[in-house]
């Protein structure tokens, strides 16, 4: 995909990159439900997006508006919705649906903190939920996690590029920081994304043609297991996308794995501990799903330690094990509930495993 | 099975209309489903609108019935058919679209979608099958279930201490703005089968209007579900259903 970019830089909040963005990838339809910390990207659209366009409809709930983003996906037009985290776990049986049907549409999730009701602060404890496939069944969405508001804005066309690429739902994974910060931005220019009509969507059958059903039931397991398979093969193939940021990573001692906002407060915190004199690299997942395995698999060779930072109890943490696999030792540190760490509270947590560890400077 | 070939054009006063597909139907004998997936195939196959129709089918007894229909459908989760339906026709204004849901699909499960695309007035036909029962799952209480009447989740019979009364989803609806054509019919009898035929047919051509949805319950029986035989079930449904849920118009546009 080759993306141009408005000439102007503007100063924009996430929520409204993103949104911008959406109308600048030429969407058809949003469908979504208010929620904090992620409305204004609903306002913004309800506000900005040309009636003759296509559709913008709050629904009456997130379960609603998932199954109108079905339908829509469903006859082959570019759609999408955003939320945060409860209403994220309510469109997760229709999240399920979309995967099994392999129709390609766009989710944002501006996470909070949770569980429950939770905070509206900003939190990674979606992880799991977003790349483990999160509803019911063996699925898997394309998972791209932002850390800047550029990033709100540009990942908009990957995310449907790779959706569309692969008919499989593609999720923005972002939090409420994010959401809500404004930076400078430049935004993509429209005519990036090009427009196809799929020959498998439901919009009238033809007469030439057999029809089209969207289906993800089957009465026969043997059926079932191969709907299965196909699946899998699409996201073995799907490895291949896997992208990730390397920051200082010639000569690293310890490498921190951290994604999103996070990996944006561990910059700071290499700055700090540079200084000191320990030689600390930076390696930040941009997609959680295809997770970039390999790549910490090698660098767990090289380095003496790895600390992996979160918003969150653990959790990338143990896809970040399981690449390591006993390589090197791994340590976790992680805020919760809606509470941000300091890049002083990780350079501390760095100057404990250079200690434990004996690391030399 | 005698084929339509067999028999000269001269004699021919019946036939299967041409968007029902030759897949035997799973339905059980004496089903009313098996009626009303012919007869709206009957009538896309004369308004002419096989390759403009989309269909989301809900989940119950009907969630085989893209089978039988040769036209797009989507298979929607339980009780979102509505909302499938609505996402379609947003982003595809010119297209005919229509739900299909059992009383457990739109009246429990799906009630919030029901209400909400019915007060956005959105521009499709939601056909409701009531019997009440649920029927593919084995025969559990319904939203629509008669006080008295006994399921396997109501062994004893509905109470209302328990359970509550049965919904009269139709009735509420027309209550709503959006709605433009309510009705309510049944296919036990020949003539309630031409009457439905009417409602469907009068409903698709409401949707080029843009006027608001359409809304059509159809009084169907569950042999099976309720144990008896096919005409048992249907004298049951006269004697019984009927009453609480009287058959007719009940908001036609003005």
């Amino acid at each position: 995909m080759n993306m141009s970019y408005d000439k102007n830089v503007r100063l924009m909040k996430g929520n409204e990159a993103l949104a911008e963005a959406a109308i600048r990838a030429e969407i058809d339809g949003y469908f979504g439900y208010p929620i904090t910390p992620q409305s204004e990207i609903l306002e913004y659209l309800s506000k900005n997006f040309n009636e003759e366009d296509g559709v913008v409809l709050q629904a009456e709930s997130e379960i609603a508006a998932i199954n109108m983003v079905f339908g829509a996906a469903g006859s082959g037009k570019r759609v999408m919705t955003s939320t945060s985290s409860p209403g994220m776990s309510l469109m997760l049986e229709g999240v399920s649906y979309i995967a099994a049907a392999q129709l390609p549409c766009l989710l944002v999730n501006i996470s909070r903190g949770g569980p429950g009701l939770g905070t509206i602060q900003p939190s990674q404890a979606d992880y799991f939920q977003s790349t483990k496939g999160g509803g019911h069944g063996d699925y898997r969405l394309i998972v791209l996690a932002p850390n800047s508001v550029q990033e709100m804005a540009d990942f908009v066309f990957d995310a449907i590029y790779l959706a569309e690429k692969y008919r499989n739902p593609a999720l923005i994974l972002s939090d409420g920081t994010l959401g809500q910060m404004m930076e400078k931005v430049r935004l993509p220019e429209k005519g990036s994304l090009p427009k196809f009509i799929p020959d498998w969507a439901a919009k009238g059958k033809r007469k030439d043609k057999e029809r089209n059903i969207i289906l993800t039931s089957a009465v026969d397991p043997a059926v079932m297991e191969n709907l299965n398979k196909e699946l899998q093969k699409k996201y073995a193939l799907l490895q291949s996308e896997v992208r990730y940021e390397l920051n200082e990573i010639e000569d690293a001692q310890i490498l921190i794995v951290a994604f999103g906002l996070s990996a944006r407060i561990c910059n700071k915190a290499q700055e700090i501990v540079k200084e000191k004199g320990v030689s600390v690299g930076l390696l930040r997942p941009i997609t959680l799903y295809p997770f970039p395995s390999d790549t910490i698999t090698k660098l767990s060779k090289k380095v003496q330690a790895i600390l992996v930072v979160e918003l969150n109890a653990g959790q990338m943490v143990e896809d970040v094990k399981l690449a390591v696999n006993g390589n090197c030792p791994v340590h976790f540190y992680g805020r919760m509930g809606g509470e941000l760490p300091t890049p002083e509270e990780i350079y501390f947590e760095l100057k404990k495993i250079i200690d434990e560890q004996s690391i030399e400077k | 099975m005698i084929s339509e070939c067999e028999i000269e054009n001269l004699e021919l006063v019946y036939k299967k209309p041409k968007t029902l597909t030759e897949t035997p139907m799973h339905y059980c004998p004496g089903c009313g489903h098996g009626v009303i997936n012919k007869v709206l195939m009957e009538v896309i196959d004369e308004l002419n609108i096989q390759d403009k129709v989309v269909g989301a089918a809900p989940v119950g007894c009907s969630v085989f019935e893209y089978r039988y229909m040769d036209i797009d459908m989507i298979e929607s989760p339980h009780g979102r058919a509505s909302a499938v339906a609505t996402g379609v026709k947003r982003v595809n204004p010119d297209l005919y679209v229509f739900s299909y849901q059992g009383d457990g699909d739109l009246a429990a499960i799906g009630t919030s979608e029901t209400i909400h695309t019915v007060n956005r007035g959105e521009n499709i036909l939601m056909l409701f099958i009531n019997n009440a029962i649920y029927g593919m799952t084995g025969g559990q209480m319904a939203p629509t279930t008669l006080i008295g009447q006994k399921t396997s989740t109501s062994p004893y019979g509905r109470t209302v201490k328990n359970s509550g009364f049965p919904i009269n989803m139709t009735e509420l609806i027309s209550k709503l703005d959006g709605a433009y054509f309510v009705t309510r019919q049944a296919v036990h009898k020949p003539n309630g089968v031409r009457k439905l035929k009417k409602a469907i047919q009068k409903s698709f051509e409401h949707q080029k209007e843009n006027k608001g949805t359409c809304f059509i319950e159809v009084i169907s029986n569950c042999p099976a579900g309720w144990g008896m035989t096919p005409i048992k079930s249907n004298e049951w449904l006269e004697e019984n259903l009927i009453k609480m849920y009287p058959l007719g118009d009940i908001k036609v546009p003005k």
